[in-house]
């Protein structure tokens, strides 16, 4: 499992170039132009069950969701975060990928440490040392665990169709 | 206790008598906005759309603007797929490429009210809270499933007064007092919050505004929003809306604020946001004679009528720089229609400028006029971040229409101050 570390700000046009917006919407389309602008080593090294840890800010910018369905598809496990612009927020919630807010596990994260993640626990170890960090609000992490939005309110759609039969 | 704008505004749109910052509310939005996106949003839930249909067709707004007129087969058949969708599912609001950047349909059409939540599957739909509406962005996904379901969560967010003093001196304008309360906000500063602008809010026209909301998601903000006021009526008026068709909403005098802020308008300058943050914000005055290779004028930040008048009045009998290009962006057909009226479009061509199809044009990179390497673009747009248009090893700085026009005619950055005194 590899540690991929970036700064603050990190915007969706570095996770992904607005001039492939609209001629890419596939994952796999999506995934050999993850982080372009960013760091180039990243599309091809990334492995399922990595972590990204990076500073404030992070996925500002644009609400194109590519960087969120990109990084799902290629099986990231969490991105820790001091912290996240909204709408990259929200989209995380709507993929299903697991966004954690944390800045005393950013800021104690040196290169080699080990680093476990207890999501369930809601808990990130790195080194020696345990970083709690907050669950999600219950109607939240509903959307979440049903595999993402559109999962969620086919069950919701579904449960109001049969309501009115 | 009194509330914000924000938790009136949920609390109403929820059914509640009071909602406090951090509870979730579930809101049913007056209209969802998508764009040349609708193509990859519908193709998400076809079988979805054909089992349950459309919620409400009255609710999606479709406006093709992004890579207008289509730039390659597959930006055609996004288009396609978008016409087809809204004949099929029997959506009223669809505009037709050319009509416009779909923030400046959405206010010219009368389709962003006071007290309404708007949504849109574009990070700049914070722009109507230039007309006092709850207007925020979210990604193709929810866009789907608010098509299928009609209804969304929003947390209810703390909020950030800004108190504005005095007036702007021309050519100081809006663009400038925002970059400079996104400079002292920073970037991140107001993630997941809301922005209320409040004192003397009647110096800023319409289009002042717009261009300040349009930018409250450059600092994180989830809406930037203004009080409704006379001007506020007469543009809606204008754009066919009366007055008993809303119900504008205010924050109490006594509400609470996790930030407050105060500007003198008078004592803003100048200012540009370097690359590549919108936060990195200098004094024009500080940073001359930078040289640069495309001007870019218009968009939805700052492609409306008193934009290009402005910058026309400071091009007039001037030449873009040679060696220069000089793009014009109109925000609109309605724009550019308004602009060839009063001669300013005439004006800006003979200057050098370029008229380009009323859309998004360059900004996001995807054609029009994209950046060779070593390139330096000056733009009125609202993002100049690494890549933005189209080439990593090129630098984009945000500036107001008359700082561009300055520059424009000597190939560099200019204090319009030292353009408007000669």
């Amino acid at each position: 499992m590899r540690i991929w570390k970036y700064g603050d700000d990190i915007n969706t046009d570095m996770l992904f170039p607005g001039k492939y917006t609209y001629s890419c919407s596939k994952p796999d389309e999506i995934k050999p132009h993850l982080l372009e602008d960013l760091d180039p080593e990243f599309a091809a090294n990334v492995q399922p069950g990595d972590i990204i840890l990076t500073g404030k800010n992070f996925g500002c910018g644009s609400s194109r969701e590519q960087p969120v369905v990109g990084l799902k598809a290629v099986g990231i496990q969490a991105i820790v975060a001091r912290g996240f612009a909204r709408i990259f927020f929200r989209s995380a919630i709507n993929q299903g990928l697991l966004l954690i807010e944390c800045p005393e596990a950013v800021d104690a994260y040196r290169e080699n440490d080990e680093v476990t993640l207890h999501a369930d626990r809601g808990e990130i170890r790195i080194g020696n040392t345990v970083y709690r960090f907050p669950r999600l609000p219950g109607e939240i992490l509903a959307i979440r665990d049903s595999g993402g939005l559109l999962p969620h309110t086919r069950t919701m759609l579904r449960r109001r169709k049969g309501d009115a039969q | 206790m009194g509330k914000t704008f924000a938790e009136k505004v949920l609390a109403k749109k929820s059914n509640q008598d009071a909602v406090v910052p951090g509870q979730i509310v579930t809101v049913k939005p007056d209209h969802l906005l998508t764009h040349d996106n609708t193509s990859a949003i519908v193709e998400k839930i076809m079988d979805d759309l054909k089992e349950y249909g459309v919620d409400n067709p009255e609710t999606p707004v479709i406006v093709l603007d992004h890579v207008i007129p289509a730039a390659s087969e597959k930006t055609a058949v996004n288009h396609q797929t978008a016409r087809k969708f809204a004949r099929d599912f029997g959506i009223r609001h669809f505009y037709e490429l050319g009509t416009g950047v779909c923030h400046q349909v959405m206010v010219e059409k009368g389709l962003a009210l006071p007290g309404d939540i708007l949504v849109g599957s574009d990070s700049h739909t914070c722009t109507y809270g230039a007309l006092g509406a709850f207007a925020t962005g979210i990604d193709r996904t929810e866009a789907a499933a608010i098509m299928l379901r009609g209804e969304t969560w929003l947390r209810v967010p703390d909020t950030i007064k800004i108190n504005l003093k005095g007036r702007l001196r021309s050519p100081v304008s809006a663009k400038d007092l925002i970059l400079t309360i996104i400079s002292d906000i920073g970037a991140d500063g107001a993630d997941y919050k809301a922005v209320e602008f409040h004192g003397t809010i009647e110096s800023l026209t319409i289009d002042d505004r717009l261009t300040m909301a349009n930018m409250g998601v450059e600092m994180g903000a989830k809406i930037a929003v203004f009080p409704v006021d006379r001007q506020t009526v007469e543009y809606l008026i204008a754009a066919g809306v009366n007055s008993d068709r809303y119900e504008p909403v205010w924050a109490d005098p006594d509400a609470d604020y996790i930030q407050e802020l105060t500007y003198h308008m008078d004592r803003i300058e100048p200012v540009a946001a370097m690359p590549h943050k919108v936060d990195n914000v200098k004094r024009v005055k500080d940073v001359p004679g930078l040289e640069i290779h495309q001007f870019l004028l218009g968009t939805c930040t700052n492609g409306r009528l008193s934009d290009l008048e402005a910058a026309a009045a400071i091009l007039k009998g001037r030449r873009v720089a040679q060696g220069c290009r000089l793009l014009i962006l109109p925000a609109s057909k309605q724009v550019l229609d308004d602009a060839l009226d009063r001669g300013i479009i005439q004006q800006l061509s003979l200057s050098g400028g370029i008229i380009l199809p009323p859309g998004c044009g360059p900004c996001l990179g995807a054609h029009q006029g994209v950046l060779a390497p070593g390139e330096r673009c000056l733009s009125t747009a609202n993002r100049n971040f690494k890549g933005r248009m189209g080439c990593k090893d090129a630098e984009i700085i945000l500036c107001s229409p008359q700082t561009l026009a300055s520059s424009a005619i000597h190939g560099r950055l200019t204090d319009p101050r030292q353009e408007v005194r000669s």
